[in-house]
């Protein structure tokens, strides 16, 4: 039997060499320069906050890892492959990458367990009893074992977004990537959701969230990099982001996140 | 304040839904006697319905010469095809209505009252014909139909991929049996296609013109979509040429130009008009399919690459399951309008349904009888199209579930 949390230890320990690298990342649509020069190392098992105010290129730049947006400058390499034009690169990343969106994205005409058995049968080519057992064991580590056979319709958004979090960690992957996961949430369910987060992030996964939510960056977060207009302004620790913010900018958006 | 009181701390109990309930006089007063006109209105309607039915009736029932169908039943089911291979034909009727019937015990098991009615319908018409044949035939089909559904009743969810694998086996089998094979002394003596006609070359231009044009008109669409200039531009073109002709041109060329492009091979005039209807049919499905494909938001396909699916298998696993079924209604009526265009291939001297019409009305017994003619032709036209949409619904309904 796989275990679920094998490969996340195994990040846990080496910490020091970084499994993703960003130098100099450029990205335009047409005319509009979305990023200028993102320069960035995550180590195994960092834990990264990319806030800032929207249109400052933090979407674009966390769709970039997995190559759901193509980069025209610079360079990134996930786990020593380097993203380029090779489709099976790309493939390779996106096998080790999960990603949670800020719309879930679940596949409504499948149920909970099929959504995520899905990728496991046909792209690690597990047997169906395979990833089924994964598949109610990460439901229990999310707490929904027992929508198992609903369809992502009948459930709520909460619970909708735990599942793609499932969805994401079935294939047993090095990185985590979350486009802001709460955004399209009821003030409710947003905390149901940052408790799964703030598991996996102790378990020892490597995580870049996109998020607003500070109080769950000031928990979990090793490391906070503030985007404006297609830049990171300024980053370092949340003691540090939070208590003495050098940049003005960052001081400003901060006391307008902060003041409510 | 009185004990009865609800309080917050007890349960609040649900009240059922409040239900209009009318009587029949009240009904009638709301919905057709309200005010004088509408009064007016309903007596005026009612009197011209009234005349109306009767001489409809007075036509079906006395005058009409319905002696036109019952002598020439045959040829309008099956055209020439021959007396002593008529058991073929027999056969695939018994076959398809075991594989309905196991079909609807795995499948439809809520509509019960439509099964009964289905199972009784060749038993009735057993009853009716004058042919012992046929009579033989019929009760075989209808305990055809019995068995099929008394298996899958007993075994259910076990059945259901053999149901499947006996649907895919069904169509090839369906036209070995009906065109045969090898010598003329052989089990199945081929049966030159000259001879088919009736609603059975009219069924077998529509599950043609279905099987083989729905695959094509999915690559069409999938093509259209491409992101290879090249693939996408012909698809494009076949696309566009395609709906900018009429399905009669369509058909001549079919009749006329294969034979020029494929110099040296004759192809059999049935097959170049079901070529016809593929590639006719081919073209709109593939823009029914788009439509689907359009309707697929964005993050479907995000979240199906985010997972590492290459573009094969996020298409037959993500967007095609999605887009075909937002499209269900849409490809169904196409389908039914096939059924009914190739009435058309009259015009390529072909003897469908349509065209036994006209050569029995051509009898000289017969003169002057379109009306009882053309009455039936239209009712073996609307049965089918009824069971094609009522099925459509039920597979809706069905796909829908839990959503």
């Amino acid at each position: 039997m796989r275990d679920v949390n094998s490969g996340m230890s195994a990040n846990a320990q080496s910490t020091t060499d970084p499994i993703i690298i960003c130098r100099d990342v450029h990205k335009w649509y047409g005319n509009y320069h979305a990023l200028r020069g993102i320069t960035m190392e995550v180590r195994r098992g960092e834990v990264v906050v990319v806030f800032g105010p929207s249109g400052s290129g933090k979407s674009t730049f966390i769709r970039t890892i997995n190559r759901l947006e193509e980069h025209q400058r610079g360079q990134i390499i996930v786990d020593g492959i380097e993203l380029t034009h090779d489709v099976r690169n790309i493939e390779r990343i996106r096998m080790e990458t999960g990603m949670v969106f800020q719309q879930f994205n679940l596949f409504p005409h499948l149920t909970v367990l099929d959504n995520i058995t899905l990728a496991p049968i046909w792209v690690r080519g597990w047997t169906k009893a395979q990833a089924e057992e994964i598949a109610m064991q990460l439901l229990k580590r999310v707490g929904i074992p027992e929508q198992a056979r609903k369809y992502p319709g009948q459930l709520s958004g909460g619970q909708q977004q735990r599942v793609a979090i499932a969805r994401a960690l079935a294939m047993q992957p090095k990185i985590m990537l979350f486009d802001e996961p709460t955004s399209a949430l009821d003030p409710e369910m947003i905390k149901e959701v940052l408790d799964v987060m703030i598991e996996l992030a102790e378990s020892g996964m490597t995580m870049i969230v996109v998020t607003h939510e500070m109080g769950f960056a000031r928990a979990v977060a090793d490391t906070m990099y503030f985007f404006d207009q297609g830049q990171i302004v300024e980053s370092g620790p949340p003691d540090q982001i939070f208590g003495d913010p050098r940049e003005a900018r960052t001081k400003l958006f901060l006391s307008q996140v902060l003041s409510h | 304040m009185s004990a009865e009181t609800p309080t917050a701390s007890k349960t609040v109990e649900a009240l059922p839904p409040p239900t209009e309930r009318y009587s029949v006089v009240r009904w009638l007063h709301k919905n057709l006697f309200s005010t004088w006109y509408n009064t007016l209105l309903t007596i005026v309607m009612l009197v011209l319905a009234v005349l109306a039915a009767r001489s409809v009736l007075e036509w079906a029932l006395i005058q009409a010469r319905w002696e036109v169908i019952t002598v020439n039943l045959r040829l309008f089911m099956v055209g020439q095809y021959p007396t002593d291979a008529l058991w073929r034909i027999w056969a695939c009727v018994a076959l398809l209505a075991f594989l309905i019937g196991m079909s609807w015990g795995i499948w439809g098991r809520m509509q019960r009252g439509g099964a009964i009615a289905f199972g009784a319908l060749p038993f009735v018409l057993a009853i009716i014909t004058s042919d012992e044949l046929s009579r033989l035939a019929l009760v075989i089909t209808g305990v055809a139909g019995i068995v099929g559904y008394a298996l899958s009743w007993r075994w259910g969810a076990a059945l259901q991929r053999v149901s499947i694998i006996g649907w895919i086996l069904y169509f090839p089998l369906l036209f070995v049996l009906v065109s045969g094979f090898g010598a003329d002394d052989s089990v199945l003596p081929p049966v030159p296609t000259n001879l088919w006609g009736g609603l059975l070359l009219t069924l077998l231009l529509t599950i043609v013109g279905i099987v083989f044009s729905f695959p094509l008109g999915v690559l069409l669409a999938l093509g259209r979509q491409s992101n290879l200039p090249v693939i996408s531009w012909l698809c494009v073109i076949y696309i566009e040429l395609i709906r900018g002709v009429p399905f009669i041109s369509v058909l001549f060329m079919a009749q006329l130009m294969l034979p020029l492009f494929l110099p040296g091979i004759t192809i059999d005039r049935v097959v170049r008009a079901m070529a016809g209807v593929v590639i006719f049919s081919a073209a709109y499905l593939a823009e029914n399919v788009r439509g689907g494909l359009q309707s697929i938001p964005r993050g479907q396909y995000e979240a199906a690459r985010a997972l590492g699916l290459n573009s094969w298998k996020m298409m037959l696993l993500i967007i095609l399951p999605q887009a075909l079924r937002a499209v269900i209604p849409i490809l169904v009526g196409q389908f039914i309008a096939l059924f009914k265009d190739t009435s058309l291939v009259v015009i390529v001297g072909l003897l469908d349904l349509m065209g036994i019409a006209k050569t029995v009305l051509a009898q000289p017994d017969f003169l002057g009888l379109q009306a009882e003619v053309y009455t039936f032709v239209a009712f073996v036209y609307g049965v089918f199209c009824y069971l094609m949409s009522a099925f459509s619904q039920r597979l809706e309904a069905k796909l829908h579930a839990g959503r």
